[in-house]
């Protein structure tokens, strides 16, 4: 795209980069409401949920962890040591939004996700920068956002009609798959890979999801080391 | 009621950790080995999500094959094509199909 794109070419684009993985997204919150349903959460609430945190994992958690009668601070505190990675792809983004008034950096900080940080990573890693880019971050959360918000209504609204037989929660770790794997392109990536996936499975016994933040420093510091190593 | 306000707070945490560095951009610059350990953000912290979605099973490690083998494809998939909804599809379709075989 060049830099001179108009918002509505940017905000386009960035729904066109999320479509596959806005679909992709549409079996875990489907298989997400059916969960919240069966863990006893009220239907009105469980769909408030994908609005009030809006993050696919983070809300699969909740509903393992109230269906098991979890207390309160330790949900939350479990939710923050899962949603913690947002807070590097806030960090990643913060230089190219730095010109924002607080309106828009509230609007993209709440529809800032996994998917949505994916399909715009290229528009702010490359050169072409252009004054309307946070137009495609715009697009992207949004049409995100609204396939979610629909996805985990259905699935709520279906309930018992989706049997837990069909695994659909899987399409969420396929989608962090087909997020990941292009993104292996120097051997430093391979490392940080290599090391967040070990870690966070030899840790996987440690108290609230805390392997989860443990695995991906480990992770980033390898990739760093190898970097250095590895000039390009 | 008390169901809401974890519900609540866990959706203010969120935004607090979502927020945090947008919020503050512009009021100080993060030091060079910052930046470019953010690289490694995406790599690291949905792999540490993945594995053990792979490998671990009912808080044990031990891999359940049906999954593990359905990753494994879909990272050939996505690696050889590139296209996340092709690999979404080709690794739900050889979940059903281990599953179905392993039954």
């Amino acid at each position: 795209m060049s830099p001179s794109a108009t918002r509505r070419a940017e905000f386009v684009a960035g729904l066109v980069a999320v479509a596959p993985l806005a679909a992709g997204s549409v079996p875990f919150g489907l298989i997400y409401g059916v969960l919240a349903v069966k863990a006893g959460i009220p239907a009105g609430l469980a769909i408030a949920l994908a609005a009030i945190v809006f993050a696919g994992s983070a809300q699969f958690m909740i509903t393992q962890l109230v269906a098991a009668g979890t207390p309160g601070p330790l949900v939350v505190a479990s939710v923050a040591a899962i949603n913690l990675r947002h807070a590097l792809y806030s960090a990643a983004l913060a230089p190219a939004l730095a010109h924002l008034n607080g309106a828009w950096r509230a609007a993209l900080a709440y529809l800032l996700t996994d998917e949505s940080y994916a399909a715009s990573l290229a528009r702010f890693e490359g050169a072409a920068a252009g004054p309307h880019r946070h137009w495609h971050l715009l697009g992207a959360g949004l049409g995100l956002w609204l396939v979610w918000q629909l996805s985990c209504i259905a699935g709520v609204t279906l309930g018992s009609g989706i049997p837990p037989g069909w695994s659909l929660e899987f399409a969420g770790t396929l989608t962090f798959i087909a997020i990941v794997v292009p993104l292996l392109r120097a051997r430093a990536d391979w490392a940080a890979m290599t090391v967040a996936g070990v870690t966070a499975v030899a840790a996987q016994a440690l108290p609230y999801k805390l392997a989860i933040i443990a695995a991906a420093g480990a992770g980033m510091l390898a990739g760093m080391a190898f970097d250095r190593r590895d000039p390009r | 009621m008390s169901l809401w306000l974890t519900m609540l707070a866990a959706g203010a945490v969120t935004f607090a950790i979502r927020v945090s560095f947008i919020g503050l951009a512009g009021r100080f610059s993060a030091p060079p080995w910052f930046s470019r350990m953010l690289r490694f953000v995406p790599v690291a912290a949905l792999t540490a999500l993945v594995w053990p979605d792979l490998l671990v099973t009912a808080g044990a490690i031990a891999p359940d094959p049906a999954r593990l083998g359905a990753g494994v494809l879909a990272a050939l998939v996505a690696w050889h094509t590139r296209n996340i909804l092709l690999t979404i599809a080709c690794g739900m379709a050889a979940l059903w199909l281990f599953q179905w075989v392993l039954r």
